[in-house]
């Protein structure tokens, strides 16, 4: 039996009957910053959103305007991060991603999306489309701050966080599948927070 | 700011002990991107995330990355040129 | 993975924590009895690792504030307003508990009198706490080497080990105390107010000299303006070494 600290919670928050949540997970106030390097600072007028199909060949292409734009929904959603904290009902706006693949003709199976600060993280096509993803500008009512991923994140509530990357700046559309940033460093490829997929092998 | 959560090399030496016999605090890394010469304790280190980053002081590119679960540990150094273990 | 090719070194310890002492309103040293600690160097680390009783852990690097002593050493927490670990630490913690801890860590921030000197220690906030290992070891051997401390707090009630440092710059020539207060100083405060700057790190450092020793720790926005300040006013940078602690309360 391991050494238990006395009188130790760390920062999750009592809150017994808010939600469900999954194993191994708690709530916590706040929302903690986790990053895999500096804040990027691209300026608005050099940002822009690209969708790349299979071939190589960018399908489609959005400046900071157009993308802002687009159509926006403002979904509602418990996000779950593998580090084990985790917050329901946090609201958001941003695009669909079934908004941004609307005139891109494509078989591809797989997605990678990328980021400034080389971040990638990768997924199963199906998991970012029929309302499942958002490119989110906005969090909380506000515009996304840089710290949590501004001007554009992925959203992907599904899966567990690191899914969701910050700073995104693209969709490339891919034949087979090619694990991210931390898919590739012992992270489970999937990573359903419902099943626990933390790791490989989970 | 995340930027200011960042800390230095110093703070891998706990986590690197699990995997290395020798005190990487004291190493020095040639960066795969800038050829940099650079102590492994002045890289910039991110803690935060789901695993440990180092990057390149000079030019920001990843030189080692570390997860750890319970049971395994993965480690990719490839940013790093090469590692010279001094006493 | 709990194991390591070098045995004993690293392994999670059990200390206890014999005495607590308020250095300011917002810094507590704890000092721990570790039984089987093997020693280590001034300017060394420890990981402190808690356990919630769920199986959560939260795990944080502290500096050791005193010298090696058989199985006795300090560490000092700053508590920050929002950490997860340090208010724990810092105002949950009692005389009795115990908290697991391995360590001694880094070979890089490390001086111990045998290196000989001059040296140059400077400080921002609770970056003195390594600093404050040197300069007890130092003492400890009545050793005669220069050391000039310079440290950085947001005013007179921040500063940490005020009086033992006020006493070793009283007792002896060749340690020089200099002491900036950034947010509030006393009408008499006979010190420097405002934060490091070039200007008071060239009339502190003085002309480079390529023999010193040069140590710098704290926040990490605080180190890198020193460092950075340093290496403009001429001093060699192999002679300069940097811990940072992060985002902390900034000085």
């Amino acid at each position: 039996m391991s050494f238990i600290s006395r009188g130790f919670r760390g920062r999750r928050s009592r809150q017994p009957g808010a939600g469900l949540i999954p194993p191994g997970q708690h709530l916590v106030d706040g929302f903690p910053v986790l990053s895999a390097g500096p804040t990027p600072e691209t300026a608005l007028e050099d940002w822009d959103f690209t969708v790349v199909d299979e071939t190589g060949a960018t399908a489609a292409r959005w400046t900071w305007e157009e993308f802002r734009a687009l159509p926006s929904e403002t979904p509602t959603v418990d996000i779950h991060c593998v580090t084990s904290w985790s917050k329901l009902d946090t609201s958001w706006e941003g695009v669909s991603v079934d908004t941004l693949l609307e005139d891109v003709e494509t078989s591809a199976e797989y997605v990678l999306a990328f980021s400034d600060g080389d971040y990638t993280t990768n997924l199963p096509l199906e998991d970012v489309i029929d309302g499942r993803a958002w490119v989110a500008w906005g969090y909380d009512g506000d515009d996304l701050e840089p710290e949590h991923g501004g001007p554009a994140r992925l959203l992907v509530p599904h899966l567990y966080f690191w899914k969701s990357a910050k700073w995104v700046r693209g969709l490339r559309l891919l034949d087979e599948d090619e694990p991210g940033f931390w898919e590739g460093l012992g992270y489970h490829n999937y990573g359903d927070p419902w099943r626990q997929q933390r790791y490989q092998g989970d | 700011m995340s930027e200011l959560q960042r800390v230095d090399g110093n703070a891998l030496g706990g986590v690197l002990s699990e995997v290395f016999a020798a005190d990487l605090t004291t190493a020095t890394t040639t960066c795969a991107g800038c050829r940099g010469v650079a102590p492994l304790a002045v890289l910039h280190v991110y803690l935060d995330a789901p695993g440990a980053v180092a990057r390149c002081p000079q030019c920001g590119t990843v030189q080692l990355r570390l997860v750890r679960s319970e049971t395994c540990a993965w480690l990719d150094l490839t940013g790093i040129r090469v590692l010279q273990i001094n006493p | 993975m709990a194991s390591t090719a070098v045995p004993g070194r690293l392994t999670w310890r059990l200390a206890e924590v014999v005495a607590t002492a308020d250095e300011t309103p917002a810094v507590r040293t704890l000092r721990l009895q570790v039984p089987g600690w093997p020693g280590h160097r001034p300017g060394q680390h420890l990981d402190v690792r808690l356990t919630a009783p769920d199986g959560y852990r939260a795990q944080r690097s502290y500096s050791i504030a005193t010298p090696a002593d058989r199985e006795r050493l300090d560490i000092a927490v700053e508590r920050l307003d929002d950490g997860e670990v340090s208010p724990y630490l810092n105002g949950e913690l009692r005389v009795g508990d115990q908290i697991e801890l391995r360590g001694p860590i880094g070979g890089y921030f490390v001086w111990d009198p045998s290196h000989g000197g001059p040296v140059l220690l400077i400080g921002g906030g609770s970056g003195v706490v390594p600093l404050m290992a040197m300069a007890r070891a130092r003492a400890r051997v009545a050793s005669t080497v220069p050391m000039r401390w310079l440290s950085s707090s947001r005013t007179l009630a921040d500063v940490v080990y005020r009086a033992e440092l006020e006493q070793l710059a009283a007792a002896h020539d060749s340690f020089e105390l200099f002491q900036t207060l950034t947010r509030d100083a006393p009408e008499d405060w006979a010190g420097h107010r405002g934060r490091i700057d070039e200007r008071l790190l060239a009339e502190v450092a003085g002309p480079a000299d390529a023999a010193r020793q040069t140590f710098v720790c704290g926040p990490t926005s605080f180190v890198e303006g020193v460092a950075t300040n340093l290496v403009g006013l001429g001093h060699p940078p192999t002679t300069i070494k940097t811990e940072r602690f992060g985002a902390t309360g900034a000085p």
